[in-house]
């Protein structure tokens, strides 16, 4: 097939693993990537639910704006409420969802 | 506070328009602090590789932005990174803007102000789309520059104007699958852009090569259709897609497209609420995005020594925006007695051919009436507090018929995310509702804090022995 628009992605270069821990759940990430773009790459997606949500409504929300506008991907590290999409990952991180139930 | 600053102008967003503005007043000799969210200059559009991207073939926008933040960093720009603002005022003639810096509070003075906020997207509304999965199509383009990560495995990528294919062809140049593209625009629509594209043929023959793989490569291109239902519980498995009338109304047989994510975006829209929050009188331009603040070529605005540029200005595009904030750097000079050296009649001519092309752009972006009419009563519009459009519509029939209203009625714009993603929408079906044109129906009341900003942080460390308690009064 035709491309004028080469594949790109062998050429890029990362930097090493690291694993993050979202809820029960250990995720990998190239240190110093957004949390929230390790966790798009694990199959994260659903990473709070809305505290208001419309009778009948879904309130899983993800990562949406990825740019720290539109809050939706809050998330809970040592008590304080952080955007995941500004959050870099480290070794270790202890990352909490919001108002996910059981 | 911890910490007091001074300087001659402060140049607010670090992008095309800001950064040229900060490294123009710079070079008139006047001392300029630029204020930005990011960790690097650039902004939306020129946004910097990440921390875990060690090496990344170049880009035309990566190129930009690495040159612009050389150029800031051999300048004499105090450039304070990671700082965001949240309250402007005005003492005298001097400007005092609050700001955290890195989460600390700061008091920044400046002489004159140049506000290059920037845009921020519209998304039209539909059903399910706050659905994980489904992200903003200029969110997309951060996650592409910045992280170099493609959205999923399969991904729709649906809405209006360029952005749709240059997010197509960054996610292909990345390795990822374009599932479909689903336009609102036509074929038609593009060629009566033709003619104003041809004043900047390098940008037209970039979208003419994305569009050209995407052919070649047998991704489906659904012009004038648009992604009217997202599928998905708690995360995304596919969507419906319309195809449109002429004013963008559904009208024909719905069709399901299988996806794991997808990208939606409906255009451009400046931020204006720092301009605003400054005492900047606002006016509505559809052709420039919606409300923009009152502005002449040099981002000069009718309040004494507040300038304003880039696509916060109106929507023109970077191009436009970078020649704008140089030509915004001269007029900050002058107001404060000082000259930029090589800023002349050639560099606004330059401005005017890339503004022709950004605006055409806009034209494209630019949601037509019936798109709305994708809103069903059910549908969140305002995604922080979960209002649905039936709530509003209650509401507006009650009588709350301005912005300012719904977002004390119903707290339309009061979450965290400051109305950023809904407010549009809102004033939109205000407009409809009520039988008013948009310019009619003016955005809310700028208020501070712009941004969301922990308690903590405005406070500064409290000495309760400083508070001033007064005495319980005698009985």
């Amino acid at each position: 097939m035709i491309r004028l628009i080469p594949d790109q992605s062998r050429r890029i270069r990362r930097t090493a693993e690291v694993t993050f821990w979202f809820d029960d759940a250990q995720i990998p990430a190239h240190e110093g990537e957004p949390v929230a773009t390790a966790l798009l790459r694990a199959g994260q997606l659903r990473l709070r639910d809305a505290p208001t949500v419309a009778e009948g409504a879904s309130a899983a929300r993800g990562l949406f704006c990825c740019m720290g506008a539109c809050q939706e991907c809050a998330v809970e590290v040592d008590g304080a409420v952080v955007e995941a999409c500004r959050l870099e990952a480290v070794e270790g991180l202890r990352v909490r969802s919001l108002g996910r139930g059981a | 506070m911890t910490g007091d600053l001074d300087t001659d102008v402060a140049v607010l967003g670090a992008g095309p328009a800001g950064g040229n503005a900060a490294l123009g007043a710079a070079r008139a000799g006047l001392r300029v602090a630029l204020v930005d969210e990011q960790q690097d200059a650039g902004g939306q559009v020129w946004r910097a590789k990440g921390k875990a991207i060690r090496a990344a073939p170049e880009t035309p926008e990566s190129r930009a932005g690495s040159q612009l933040r050389a150029l800031i960093a051999a300048s004499a720009v105090d450039h304070l990174a990671d700082t965001r603002l949240w309250q402007i005022e005005r003492h005298g003639p001097a400007w005092r803007l609050g700001l955290l810096q890195g989460g600390e509070p700061v008091q920044l003075t400046a002489r004159a102000l140049v506000v290059a906020s920037g845009a921020r997207e519209f998304v039209q509304p539909v059903p399910g789309w706050t659905t994980p999965g489904v992200l903003g199509l200029a969110g997309a383009t951060a996650l592409l520059k910045r992280d170099m990560v493609v959205p999923g495995a399969a991904t729709i990528v649906a809405g209006t104007g360029p952005l749709v294919f240059f997010t197509a062809a960054e996610i292909r140049r990345l390795g990822g699958h374009v599932q479909a593209i689903v336009t609102p625009n036509t074929r038609a629509d593009w060629m009566r852009a033709l003619p104003a594209m041809l004043v900047r043929p390098d940008l037209l023959a970039r979208g003419a090569r994305w569009m050209a793989d995407l052919a070649l490569s047998g991704v489906p291109i659904h012009w004038g259709h648009a992604l009217s239902r997202v599928i998905g519980e708690d995360r995304v498995v596919g969507a419906e897609v319309h195809p449109l009338d002429s004013d963008w109304r559904p009208a024909g047989p719905v069709r399901e497209i299988a996806a794991d994510s997808l990208c939606l975006g409906n255009g451009l829209v400046p931020s204006i609420e720092a301009a605003q929050l400054a005492g900047c009188p606002i006016r509505h331009d559809p052709a420039l995005g919606g409300w923009v603040p009152d502005a002449d070529d040099e981002g000069k605005t009718p309040v004494d020594g507040l300038f304003v540029c880039g696509d916060g200005a109106g929507i023109r595009g970077a191009a436009a925006a970078a020649y704008q904030g140089s030509l915004a750097g001269q007029g900050v000079a002058r107001f404060l007695g000082a000259q930029v050296p090589g800023i002349g009649p050639r560099h606004l001519r330059r401005y005017r051919r890339a503004a022709a092309f950004g605006r055409a752009m806009t034209a494209l972006s630019a949601p037509r009436p019936g798109l709305s009419s994708l809103i069903d009563d059910a549908t969140v519009l305002c995604r922080c507090e979960g209002v649905t459009s039936g709530a509003l519509r209650q509401a507006i029939a009650a009588g709350a018929t301005s912005a300012n209203a719904t977002k004390s009625g119903l707290r339309c714009g009061m979450g965290p995310c400051g109305g950023a993603y809904c407010q549009t929408a809102v004033t939109r079906q205000i407009a409809v509702s009520t039988g008013r044109s948009e310019g009619e129906v003016p955005p809310p009341t700028a208020r501070p804090p712009l941004r969301p900003v922990p308690l903590g942080g405005l406070a500064g460390d409290i000495a309760y022995e400083d508070l001033p308690i007064p005495k319980p009064a005698p009985l």
